[in-house]
């Protein structure tokens, strides 16, 4: 009796998790998309943690980055691999499922259930390849409104994610204001600078001169492995920093002395084809294509945030960090710079840490203490503890 | 019954310059501290006079303790973080012992008053008699409570007396509205610029 007490006591996972479905825009109900095409029917793959409360005021979006799913926490049965941001999702957590409940849903255009260039097209039964629709950050969002609409939750208490998870936090903000009472965007930018459009454009080039791809119709062959191996290696290089990866590799070498041939002799570059041929045999390279698409053209700068003459009620928490040079923090400052003209209540923290753009993956630590108190706030408010003054 | 703000102050055991700025801020009024600290000046006020509070903060522990009292804050340099306010954004502005640690004090103050109806400035002064003594007597730079590092390694960039702000005030077309000098645990009344170890003024643009 006693250890499954204490067993529970120092469980912080939420657990055996399942995948769940939500299928819209069946026939005749055609979701229209930004660039005026029509995509139907459209599914989402989604996961929720903790309990949503009776007057469903304590809903969180989690959002995912480029490569994830809406396996956000917990093991799936039979399997060991932790959901994406478990280490921020559980009892006792940042996103604590105690108190609250949190959704994460697999965007449109992946690869993780939800519908994509994968997906089988209605109108052939071959999977899509190119004639998937082109899609934008607005229209995932769009796409998780519908979501949330089904889950009956009218306003969330908060929408949260870094990189292309927090692009989606500020659209969730531009298109619908009124039904996030808070916004968690980090690692993230108003838009794509040229520089991380420069890097994938090389990602989607590197994809596309594999002859493997054959035009994005490779269903019946199997994946470009070659160049979706390369895409995901300079990916890699870019998550990461220059500290992080003289920490990590140095210029040790996988044996003892130079081959004097084109193997990989350094441990960096066993890492970069180690993580390039696992990358192949988890996502799509035509969702590659098309999510690297959908955030170069994303960009809510200027007043496309908050249109001129609107005022927004939602708080937010923007974080970066000082060693990620693919989002750089400068990026975020501009966020808060935008959201000071407009008088929005937010709180900008610039975290130190080494390990670039995957830091808003792995520094659990700062980051828990500020999404748990700002949460607390937003749901809370301030304990009033009496009334002073004259 | 209603309990008067120097005795919340007193049982909370608040610094003498934090019960004068809590006492001078209107409930209800939208407020940015410039180099807010662990926001022990704002928590009372968000608590129990219901401000619109937003922290400007450089140091990282700072923020997290801010942020764990549920205060809004930018972490940010003081010369750096007001340039995109609109003009009139807040109430007050909060610059307290912070200005002598500001290059461009100028620009900060003439930012402040314009992104703010009004400023409350509090700053060590440099003229308080120990200071004095220590310079005229032990011919040494003035080491104080109130200014208590030593030369090498001080935050402070800019030394000012009462006497000196005042001087600032009417050359720069700046009104005071209010004055406080501070001593060790009261309030100072007589001879402030020799007396008071810390002043606060509350100052607004002339024309307003």
């Amino acid at each position: 009796m006693k250890n499954t007490k204490l067993e529970k006591i120092n469980n912080t996972s939420v657990g055996v998790v399942e995948t769940q479905y939500y299928t819209y825009a069946r026939q005749g109900k055609q979701h229209k998309l930004e660039s005026g095409e029509t995509l139907g029917p459209i599914t989402l793959a989604y996961e929720t943690y903790g309990k949503l409360n009776k007057d469903k005021s304590n809903a969180i979006l989690a959002l995912h980055a480029l490569s994830g799913d809406a396996h956000a926490a917990g093991i799936h049965k039979g399997d060991e691999d932790k959901g994406w941001w478990d280490e921020m999702i559980g009892p006792g957590k940042a996103f604590d499922t105690n108190k609250y409940f949190i959704i994460c849903s697999n965007v449109i255009g992946g690869c993780k259930g939800s519908t994509g260039p994968s997906s089988t097209n209605p109108a052939t039964g071959k999977p899509y390849a190119l004639d998937f629709p082109f899609i934008t950050v607005a229209d995932m969002v769009h796409a998780q409104r519908h979501l949330i609409d089904h889950l009956g939750i009218d306003k969330l208490l908060c929408v949260a994610g870094g990189s292309m998870g927090g692009m989606q936090v500020l659209q969730w903000v531009a298109s619908y204001p009124d039904r996030v009472r808070s916004a968690i965007p980090i690692a993230t930018t108003l838009k794509h600078s040229p520089q991380q459009i420069a890097f994938n454009e090389v990602i989607r080039q590197s994809i596309m001169a594999d002859p493997a791809w054959r035009e994005g119709s490779y269903y019946e062959y199997g994946q470009p492995e070659k160049g979706l191996s390369v895409a995901r290696m300079i990916g890699h290089i870019t998550f990461m920093s220059d500290q992080s990866m003289e920490k990590k590799f140095s210029r040790r070498l996988k044996k003892d002395q130079f081959s004097f041939g084109f193997d990989p002799d350094f441990e960096v570059e066993g890492y970069l084809h180690y993580r390039g041929a696992n990358f192949v045999k988890r996502f799509d390279a035509n969702s590659y294509l098309y999510i690297t698409k959908a955030i170069d053209y994303f960009d809510l700068s200027g007043s496309k945030l908050i249109p001129a003459g609107k005022s927004i009620d939602t708080r937010f928490l923007i974080i970066s960090f000082k060693s990620d040079w693919l989002y750089p923090a400068y990026q975020s400052q501009d966020i808060v710079r935008l959201l000071k003209r407009r008088h929005v209540d937010a709180t900008y923290c610039e975290l130190s840490s080494t390990y670039g753009h995957d830091a808003f993956l792995v520094e659990i630590e700062e980051q828990t203490t500020l999404i748990k108190h700002f949460l607390d706030k937003t749901f809370n408010g301030y304990m009033v503890v009496g009334s002073y003054g004259d | 019954m209603a309990t008067w703000w120097w005795e919340v102050m007193a049982t909370e055991n608040i610094r003498l310059d934090y019960s004068i700025i809590y006492s001078i801020i209107e409930p209800g009024s939208h407020v940015l501290d410039l180099g807010c600290g662990e926001g022990d000046l704002l928590y009372p006020l968000v608590r129990d006079k219901q401000i619109r509070a937003q922290g400007i903060e450089l140091n990282d522990k700072a923020i997290q303790e801010c942020v764990k009292k549920g205060l809004s804050v930018f972490q940010d340099d003081i010369e750096n973080s007001l340039r995109e306010y609109p003009d009139n954004s807040f109430d007050y502005v909060i610059l307290n012992q912070s200005m002598q640690e500001v290059k461009k004090v100028d620009c900060v103050i003439q930012d402040a008053l314009r992104i703010g109806t009004k400023v409350i400035v509090g700053f060590p002064n440099f003229a308080y008699f120990k200071s004095r003594i220590m310079l005229f007597f032990r011919g040494r730079s003035p080491i104080t409570e109130s200014l208590p590092y030593l030369w090498y390694d001080t935050p402070n960039v800019r030394f000012l007396s009462i006497t000196d702000f005042k001087d600032f005030c009417a050359g720069k077309k700046i009104r005071i509205i209010e004055d406080h000098y501070l001593g060790e645990k009261k309030i100072v009344h007589l001879f402030p610029n020799l007396l008071a170890r810390n002043a606060i003024f509350l100052i607004t643009k002339q024309d307003r």
